[in-house]
């Protein structure tokens, strides 16, 4: 439920002179105060709120680095030694950049996951959707850069084998490879560029997330029912409903970050990109960063021509398709029925393909030999089988379970339910306190 | 062309039609030198040539050299190596092109099109980047004996052919010529 009337009123003169010039305080007070959310939101949906957190932890971070580090292939890994043991509390900060990225995909994916769980992304959020997908793709480009200014061995040789994905494109592809590395090898004009462009990229997903929370304003959320809001019993007032409720989640949330932060700060790490980058010697096993790593795994598992394509091109084209696959969810996806919890072939199936692409990550810091590549094939064809064949086909074969009315009904039920005998005497509206 | 079809284009038809040319230019001439600028600078490009010496390579060794911040393979095959490499038939390969750039680019990759030519059959000079996604492959290992890439398992013969894995194409040979027996001139 969204659009209404504002219900701001300033209360000071300040205020109101401010709000027939400029109503910015009137945009925040109705986007983040008065905003009405569905009553049932669960903890799932917190991971918006802590991806804003953690996007500007990140960037914070991030500026804060670029004052103590040097883009330059003979300076930059001693640069970053020198933030680890002479800059002070930067060790702290860079391993919070570090860990802060690893943590950002482990909320996106859980965000993503949440999504494709409760339908989130159908009439009328496809757009909602799609600018997510391209906060991802930026966010991949970001990291991905990101994990070369270090200049480690895994540094230099994922920004080889990534810069030659672009060299299966047929006719074009050396001369796009030569441009985006500035050479004819990862070099200093390719760290150069992509510390420029590491730079740049989160303004830019920042951008995209302005643009993401408003299409999400005008469309409203949707809820674990996927009942949309239909009267005001249906919602709750965003502060301080939802804003506690992102706080409490964001503190958990936080707490995990600090653990691996304080404890285990390498775990997600590789201990090659501790050895300084030597175009001359690749690492006996190449790995990516985790959060790539179903995709890398998609990558290796088409060893195989098929047809005029390569195996090198149907590689990169699979690896790109999965990711691509994700912007036209909204149309393959043709159940009439948003959430997964009123549909149970689309639960199990949703479940077998989140543990596949766990399955996949695991495959893809493998080594691509023997058993694993059979594997990966097999773990591929259910990740686009889950897409392009089940989503479309299960709206059409699918008895949906029967839908409450409403999502006032579908609360006020399940707390009968549940038993929380002092829940069931809650007024329809939990703010008035009864 | 005018929408109301009167009898001919108004000075105004022409001024839209001008702007918006001059526009579409103008911000293709102001795109150009922010893509060029990305492209190898001159420096890059000047070190497009090196000299290497090969005098203290005993049949059986190799070296690498760095020739556009890239590897080099310069090998003096064993007999054996060569024997092997010869006794393959062209249609096994995964890539029957010879892939060198001193000689046509359709030539079939016989032992002698990979090696440095007749009488220098001994000596083989590649770009030590596997074709696939540009790892260095591991020389003298594999199924084949000749080079093996760890990052997705490419196997190469001891000419420099891609047998089995994902790469697409036999390593590539630059251009390079023996300046004198023991200097090889590359690029």
């Amino acid at each position: 439920m969204s659009g209404g009337h504002s219900t701001y009123t300033p209360k000071t003169g300040l205020g109101r002179w401010v709000d027939a010039r400029m109503p910015l305080p009137r945009l925040v007070y109705d986007s983040f105060v008065s905003y009405p959310v569905p009553r049932n939101l669960n903890y799932a949906y917190t991971f918006g709120g802590i991806l804003a957190i953690m996007l500007a932890s990140q960037i914070l971070t991030g500026v804060v680095l670029a004052m103590h580090y040097t883009a330059e292939t003979t300076l930059a890994f001693a640069s970053v030694e020198k933030i680890m043991r002479d800059v002070n509390s930067g060790w702290l900060l860079r391993y919070l950049h570090s860990n802060g990225a690893s943590f950002f995909f482990i909320a996106v994916y859980i965000h993503i996951f949440r999504g494709l769980y409760y339908g989130s992304y159908k009439a009328p959020r496809e757009l909602l959707w799609i600018l997510g997908c391209i906060i991802y793709l930026l966010m991949m480009a970001t990291g991905f850069m990101g994990y070369v200014l270090p200049w480690g061995q895994m540094s230099f040789w994922g920004a080889t084998v990534i810069t030659g994905f672009f060299t299966a494109i047929p006719l074009v592809g050396d001369w796009i490879q030569q441009l985006l590395l500035g050479g004819f090898a990862v070099d200093n004009p390719t760290l150069n560029r992509f510390f420029s462009l590491h730079y740049l990229l989160p303004f830019m997903i920042a951008g995209v997330v302005i643009l993401h929370v408003w299409a999400l304003h005008v469309t409203g959320q949707t809820n674990p029912t996927g009942i949309e809001v239909k009267s005001k019993t249906d919602t709750l007032p965003f502060t301080p409903y939802a804003t506690l409720k992102d706080a409490f989640g964001m503190l958990v949330f936080l707490l995990v970050f600090a653990y691996f932060l304080f404890y285990i700060p390498n775990y997600l790490g590789h201990p090659d990109n501790y050895i300084i980058a030597d175009p001359l010697k690749t690492p006996a096993h190449i790995v990516p960063e985790w959060y790539y790593l179903p995709f890398y795994a998609i990558l290796r598992a088409i060893t195989f021509n098929i047809g005029p394509i390569d195996s090198k091109l149907g590689g990169v084209l699979a690896m790109f398709g999965a990711i691509a696959v994700l912007f036209f969810v909204p149309w393959l996806d043709t159940s009439k029925v948003r959430s997964a919890a009123y549909r149970p072939l689309y639960k199990l199936f949703f479940w077998l393909f989140a543990a596949n692409a766990l399955f996949l990550g695991w495959l893809g810091s493998r080594p691509a030999e023997g058993a694993y590549v059979v594997m990966s094939q097999i773990s591929t064809l259910y990740y686009f089988g889950f897409f392009l064949v089940i989503m479309p086909v299960l709206g059409y074969i699918e008895t949906p379970r029967r839908l409450p009315n409403s999502i006032t009904e579908a609360v006020l039920k399940k707390n009968k339910m549940g038993g929380a005998a002092h829940l069931a005497h809650a007024p329809a509206s939990p703010e008035i306190k009864g | 062309m005018s929408a109301t079809d009167t009898t001919e284009p108004t000075r105004r038809d022409f001024l839209y039609v001008a702007t918006g040319m001059a526009g579409v230019v103008g911000a293709g001439a102001v795109a150009w030198p922010f893509i060029d600028q990305m492209r190898p600078d001159a420096s890059t490009l000047a070190l497009a040539t090196i000299e290497v010496d090969v005098s203290a390579l005993q049949p059986g060794m190799s070296l690498t050299a760095k020739w556009r911040g890239r590897p080099v393979f310069i090998r003096n095959r064993t007999p054996e190596e060569i024997e092997a490499a010869k006794a393959v038939s062209l249609d096994e390969l995964k890539d029957p092109v010879a892939r060198n750039a001193n000689i046509a680019g359709d030539a079939p990759a016989t032992d002698l099109d990979r090696s440095a030519g007749e009488g220098k059959e001994n000596w083989i000079v590649m770009v030590g980047v596997c074709t696939h996604l540009g790892c260095v492959p591991l020389g003298q290992q594999g199924d084949f004996g000749g080079w093996f890439c760890p990052c997705h398992g490419s196997h190469y013969d001891t000419a420099g052919r891609v047998r089995k894995g994902p790469a697409p194409e036999n390593l590539a040979i630059p251009t390079f010529q023996f300046v004198s027996d023991t200097t090889i001139r590359i690029g």
